[in-house]
């Protein structure tokens, strides 16, 4: 009988809820997926501040954008594609319809795609994700600029062979790839195998298992065996720490060893203490507070308006991350309300503005984040933006710093890799690819 | 008084074995059972079917299995995700593979794959028992998502290695993939569950079942007897399986959307193990009150504390609801370690003496 009674009680309460959740506001509903607890709460923390950080600057010093609030709400998705499939349909309904979504995890991605396509809501999904959601005419939807996964991968080699004084003084390298077996660590091999043919470079595999990320001894061991001349690695969470430590142990030369954007976090190289010094990473945003608008930053909090409990998160490349994707996403409101007035735009609008996006050095300049994030353009073919890059940061033992220029993708390898996953999606889901003219 | 079982006269030898053999608790299924199908779909929004009703039958369907094992046969098992990932990966190569045949051919074909699995995973509990067992089920559970993501073929080598769930349709309403609609695919996903939960609750009263329980409460007792160990638990295994592999499949169909190994990980086993214990050992009715539990508590407690307004923030939230969930667990196993199934035995014990308890 009580228990009945509990349940009924229950029911009753979960079925007001969906009735409260539904009432409208007139601000930009911006829902935020993020992670602050779970395994992967030490790269969400900071990821999740940034983005919030930089929506809360344009709401206090602003008032919105063009008068219009962003209205950001959390979820909390713990990194597990259920909760976040469930926050997706929780909040997509939240003041008149959520108007982007960046998931911040490569499965919720997936899992998102075509859910997001169907409920006509733009998705994110910022040096993560499905890389051939590149080609905007398969995945109207998806966005995936500034760089790919794929481009990142011919950026680094690229910048290994500037250092080495030339494409051609490649032939004969031979590398370690050192990365998470998960669909994640293993996306860029296709591209590097395509890269080891045409420039005559070698590279050994060495995947980390995720049940048994801390545990890289043997791998290292057959590295210092090898002896690579380059180290490259593709980890993500406890993976990145150990294999810094494990690399500075058997004396790795750290200059040697390249992370991607994923590995440059301060994760990695604080659990190695001074053995880390020298370590690189790719980014595709600068880093550290050193840029215009971080005095808006540091006014909000003065005013007590900020998220991080500690600002020295704001020198973690992770918290750029998530305030550069903020920039972007108000960027692309801006370019909708351009087109469609100064209101709350709809999912499909903020489609249009994505789609349209069009950053110059000025606007940049602007913003107050020259340096900082990369100029960029956007087109119906092409979400990956017009000239995918990155950046290479070095760990000097407090702190990040940007030690290259922008050093370009080979877009001319990526492409057809692109078109060729994009064309299998494409057959696989009966979609026709739509024309861009 | 308002739960009778008196007056009832069987008068043949069907009605005595009759699935439901008290008239009221008959009534009470079909109005359920009708209810879910025909009203439903009707009174509730998008996010209700499709984000919380469709994983917890799933769900549901992944715990009568774990039951069918762990409950009914006494095999304890930590494989249950990667029997759901065989029924998904399977499923998804046998849709591709024929993509004229219907879609129920495809989720079966999972279950059936899974089962097979299960039949040489299985094998091992002939000769380890207990917590013995349990660790040699993980084997599968790291051996097989190991498997699937390092032989792209079960991918259809796709580059990105995480395949989409590709659309299908029966009755030309599509039932799987994102574009079809949250009614579709509970509908789907409810006619599924309640035939795998009518057949679950045939077979454990029937031969098999008995055999699964002889075996269950003394293993040489049973062998005595005339059971034969083989074919009872290696059987236990398969079916169990087969009802994983389903669930799985249905997971990536339509739960999720796409095939995914994370989705299937050793979190997801202790998940429906905790579902069965919760629910109760031994019950295809504690599967299902087990599954809702588990599934909606976190979710409950999440957006219990928007609607009251207060300004608490995410982390918080969610450090809440892992505190209270935890507590909860504790409380009702150490109230009612029978779980959930046993509440609502007493909740009809009770009723039959109301108003005159003695």
């Amino acid at each position: 009988m009580e228990f009945r009674k509990m349940a009924l009680a229950a029911v009753a309460s979960a079925v007001g809820l969906a009735g409260i959740a539904a009432t409208a506001y007139a601000d930009q509903p911006i829902p935020a997926l993020v992670y602050r607890t779970g395994a992967y709460a030490p790269s969400g923390i900071p990821l999740a501040n940034g983005y919030l950080d930089y929506f809360a600057m344009i709401n206090e010093r602003d008032g919105g954008v063009n008068g219009v609030p962003l209205a950001v709400e959390e979820c909390d998705t713990g990194y597990a594609t259920d909760r976040g499939v469930e926050c997706y349909d929780r909040t997509k309904g939240t003041g008149g319809g959520a108007t982007v979504y960046s998931p911040w995890s490569t499965g919720i991605t997936y899992a998102l795609i075509e859910k997001a396509t169907n409920d006509k809501i733009p998705i994110l999904s910022m040096g993560y994700g499905r890389t051939s959601a590149a080609n905007g005419k398969v995945f109207p939807y998806v966005f995936n600029f500034p760089a790919t996964y794929w481009s990142q991968a011919t950026s680094v080699v690229q910048y290994i062979a500037n250092e080495a004084g030339g494409l051609d003084k490649l032939k004969g390298m031979r590398f370690a790839y050192i990365y998470l077996d998960h669909p994640y660590g293993k996306e860029p091999i296709p591209t590097l195998d395509v890269l080891a043919e045409k420039f005559g470079f070698t590279y050994d595999k060495y995947p980390v298992p995720p049940a048994s990320m801390t545990e890289q001894k043997s791998i290292w061991l057959q590295i210092r065996k090898t002896k690579p001349d380059y180290a490259i690695m593709w980890g993500w969470g406890a993976m990145n720490g150990t294999a810094v430590r494990e690399a500075s142990n058997i004396r790795f030369p750290m200059e040697k060893f390249i992370g991607n954007w994923w590995s440059g976090g301060n994760d990695a190289v604080v659990p190695a203490g001074k053995g880390s010094i020298g370590y690189k990473s790719a980014t595709f945003h600068g880093v550290g507070t050193g840029f215009d608008a971080y005095k808006d930053v540091e006014a909000m909090y003065a005013a007590g308006k900020g998220s991080s409990a500690d600002k020295a998160e704001h020198n973690n490349p992770l918290w750029a991350r998530g305030f550069a994707n903020a920039a972007y996403i108000v960027e692309a409101i801006r370019t909708a309300q351009a087109k469609f007035g100064n209101r709350q735009i709809s999912g499909e609008e903020m489609r249009w503005g994505l789609e349209n996006l069009d950053l110059s050095e000025e606007r940049i300049a602007e913003m107050g984040m020259t340096g900082y994030i990369p100029p960029l353009k956007i087109t119906c073919e092409n979400h990956e933006g017009d000239n995918p890059a990155i950046l290479v940061q070095q760990w000097k033992g407090d702190k990040w710093e940007i030690i290259s220029d922008w050093v370009p993708a080979m877009t001319e390898v990526v492409a057809p890799l692109i078109e060729q996953d994009s064309a299998q999606y494409a057959s696989e889901n009966n979609i026709t690819p739509r024309s861009c003219n | 008084m308002i739960y009778r079982e008196a007056g009832v006269f069987k008068t043949s030898y069907d009605a005595d074995m009759a699935l439901l053999p008290i008239p009221m608790d008959k009534y009470f299924v079909i109005a359920v059972t009708l209810f879910a199908v025909i009203v439903v779909p009707f009174i509730s929004n998008e996010y209700w079917l499709g984000s919380i009703l469709v994983p917890v039958l799933i769900l549901s369907i992944a715990a009568i299995g774990l039951n069918i094992l762990t409950g009914y046969a006494g095999q304890v098992s930590l494989g249950t995700g990667a029997f759901m990932a065989a029924g998904a990966y399977m499923g998804y190569k046998f849709v591709t593979a024929f993509p004229d045949v219907n879609i129920i051919f495809g989720i079966l074909a999972g279950g059936v794959s899974s089962a097979m699995i299960g039949i040489v995973f299985g094998a091992p509990s002939l000769r380890i028992k207990g917590f013995y067992l349990a660790v040699t089920t993980l084997a599968a559970q790291f051996f097989l998502i190991w498997l699937f993501q390092k032989q792209p073929w079960f991918v259809n080598y796709s580059i990105s290695g995480v395949p989409t769930a590709p659309p299908r349709e029966i009755f030309g309403i599509l039932v799987t993939g994102a574009e079809a609609s949250a009614t579709a695919r509970y509908v789907f996903v409810v006619c599924f569950t309640i035939a795998l939960a009518w057949i679950a609750r045939n077979l454990v009263r029937g031969r098999v079942g008995r055999t699964w329980m002889a075996i269950r409460d003394m293993d040489i007792a049973a062998e005595l007897i005339g059971i034969r160990p083989l074919q009872t638990k290696l059987s236990a295994f398969a079916i169990s399986s087969f009802y994983c592999g389903v669930a799985g499949a249905l997971w990536a169909f339509c739960y999720i959307n796409t095939v995914e190994p994370s989705a299937f990980d050793i979190n997801r086993s202790f998940q429906i193990l905790f579902m069965v214990i919760v629910g109760g050992l031994g019950s295809i009715l504690g599967s299902f009150l087990g599954a809702a539990f588990i599934f909606t508590l976190p979710i409950f407690l999440n957006n219990f504390f928007g609607v009251l307004g207060l300004d608490v923030s995410t982390a918080t939230i969610r450090h809440i609801e892992f505190m209270v969930f935890g507590g909860l667990i504790v409380f009702f196993l150490i109230v009612e370690p029978h779980g959930l199934a046993r509440l609502w035995a007493l909740a009809k014990e009770k009723l039959r003496m109301w108003p005159f308890p003695y």
